[in-house]
């Protein structure tokens, strides 16, 4: 199985950080998976810095991939848009400063959909992503380029953002784990708003603890998030291999039409796994599931409408002609903006105008308290629910892009966890001809610690996630 | 059914510049997002309240101290056009 921390930091202790970054950078180089929007020139100096200063903070040497929305001082920050070409942030997000102090090397920008609009990775100016599994198809999104090099060996760990599922996405579908942290537990500060009220930034890599291992550099408290929450951290300390008598709820509209008959199958193996290793599972119902999908869009889509009016080639980004300031804006986006983030900009827009508000977007709203609330009395009786990530593996390039309508809804089992705002992590358990099916795994609010420790010991148990890609060594 | 003549109306509201061809492809696909979007309707909601936002904080405070802000230079740095520390655009008016 691919290298984790543990074993990197063994290795930078016997050679270098600077050799293990080296050794990084050639797979990237080697690799034609468009996993990376940019490399960092200065990851060896990164890493020569590790070495000479001695520096032993707890990700010390370690290169970890950011996805291209995550603000990174003088490393061009694109959001995989050709309305931000050669943008380079002058500041840090509050996740950079803090991987920067534990001793990470950014090593580049991985792709993603433009803006994080999409289920794919193929609405990226820089063309799709390819999935290690198999180079037809999608490394799912919108963090594909930080679940495929993972997934590669081209970095041991990544970060990606999930505003609808698009961390856990293409972690099932390249088969690593990636985490949604509840709404407030990771600062905001420095990633670049596409639905503001529903997204997190999230780890991915190739086992739990890993994962957990960047919560406990990456999740603490930044008053330059007002939504971020004080919270009690030690999600390494929670990984145990202990689920005796860990209550699951297995929701049935999870399972419903569209989910995939293998990808159904998997999950209720790996949910008899954790009946063999000691839980216990009872079924649950969440009635306002079915929903969630079209709440989800009307609000990431306005909330879209809102924060992308910032690109309007005045501050940053660059610019079309125009006669006017007014002509020249709605040229900039016209031409810079691909078709799906001009999509959802419309549809948002047109949500939020007048006559249309009260009957969608607040109607939106009013539906998502009733989804929050599905959650809420789920967990007056369950420690953690279980649900297929994804309704089906992989799919095929090319085969949703001219039907927006059946991309989103693959997006069904993801999007009812981030209008509620509680934690989910995705950890592989299974593989359907010979694509990776990913098991969810959702916690209550600021309860990271239960399906974090659900997880481990389900990855302690199995061994989906030792398996490797083709041609990964 | 939304018309052309909605998104480009819409376009202009979002400063969005649209092509005659692409409003009718626009105008297509909206309309099937809408049309799902419509069966919310279904959905009683009378007397729920709506949720803006999960995170139960409001107004959160800060001290009021000034703390060190971005050099201007590096702000400007990524603007187009620049004169005398401003950005420049063309008239708004």
């Amino acid at each position: 199985m691919l290298e984790g921390l543990s074993d990197l930091k063994n290795k930078i202790g016997s050679s270098s950080a600077e050799d293990v970054v080296a050794s990084y950078l050639e797979r990237i180089e080697k690799s034609d998976i468009n996993a990376f929007t940019c490399i960092a020139e200065d990851a060896i100096d990164q890493a020569r810095k590790v070495d000479s200063l001695d520096i032993e903070g707890p990700l010390a040497g370690v290169p970890i991939a950011i996805k291209d929305n995550i603000s990174t001082k003088g490393l061009s920050t694109t959001c995989s848009s050709a309305i931000l070409d050669g943008y380079v942030p002058p500041y840090d997000a509050h996740v950079i400063e803090r991987l920067r102090k534990a001793g990470a090397v950014i090593i580049g920008k991985s792709n993603m959909d433009e803006f994080g609009m999409g289920t794919s990775t193929e609405t990226s100016t820089y063309g799709p992503t390819l999935n290690p599994w198999d180079a037809e198809r999608v490394a799912g999104g919108s963090s594909g380029g930080s679940a495929a090099a993972v997934a590669a060996g081209q970095v041991p760990v990544s970060l990606g953002s999930d505003t609808g599922g698009s961390v856990r996405c293409p972690a099932a579908f390249c088969g690593t784990v990636g985490l949604k942290p509840t709404y407030g537990a990771v600062s905001r500060y420095g990633l670049v708003s596409y639905a503001n009220s529903l997204e997190q930034i999230g780890p991915l890599a190739n086992r739990v603890e890993d994962v957990a291992a960047l919560m406990d550099v990456i999740g603490t408290y930044d008053n330059r998030d007002s939504t971020c929450v004080k919270h009690n951290a030690g999600y390494t300390d929670a990984l145990q291999d202990d689920v005796e008598g860990l209550k699951i709820g297995v929701p049935a509209e999870y399972f419903g039409e569209g989910i995939d008959d293998n990808v159904q199958k998997l999950v209720w193996e790996a949910i008899g796994k954790f009946e063999d290793m000691g839980a216990e599972y009872t079924k649950v119902s969440m009635p306002n599931t079915p929903y969630a999908l079209a709440a989800y869009y009307i609000i990431a889509m306005s909330e879209a409408s809102s924060n992308l009016a910032r690109f309007d080639g005045t501050r940053y980004g660059n610019r079309s002609e125009g006669e006017n300031w007014h002509m020249m804006a709605s040229k900039t986006r016209q031409e810079k903006f691909g078709a799906e983030v001009k999509r959802r900009i419309l549809l948002g827009t047109y949500a939020l105008s007048a006559g249309y508000h009260d009957k969608y977007y607040l109607k939106a709203l009013k539906v998502r308290t009733l989804v929050k609330q599905d959650f809420e009395r789920a967990f007056e009786d369950v420690d953690v629910l279980m649900a297929p990530t994804m309704p089906t593996p992989a799919f095929k390039i090319g085969e949703k892009m001219d039907d927006p309508l059946s991309l989103y809804l693959s997006d069904v089992n993801t999007v009812p966890i981030n209008l509620a705002g509680v934690p989910s992590i995705s950890v592989p358990c299974g593989f359907s001809e010979g694509l990776p099916v990913g098991l969810q795994v959702i916690g209550n609010y600021f309860d990271e610690a239960t399906i974090l420790k659900a997880a481990h010991s389900f990855e302690k148990n199995t061994n989906h996630h030792t398996k490797l890609a083709p041609g990964v060594v | 059914m939304i018309t052309k003549e909605q998104v480009e109306h819409i376009g202009w509201l979002a400063r969005v510049n649209i092509d005659e061809e692409d409003a009718f492809e626009f105008a297509s696909e909206l309309s099937t997002v809408l049309d799902y979007f419509g069966q919310l309707d279904e959905v009683e909601t009378s007397g729920v309240k709506p949720t803006y936002h999960v995170a139960d904080v409001m107004n959160v405070f800060r001290e009021d101290k000034p703390t060190d802000s971005l050099e201007q230079a590096a702000i400007l740095a990524n603007a187009e056009d620049i004169q005398e520390g401003y950005i420049k655009t063309p008239k708004i008016i």
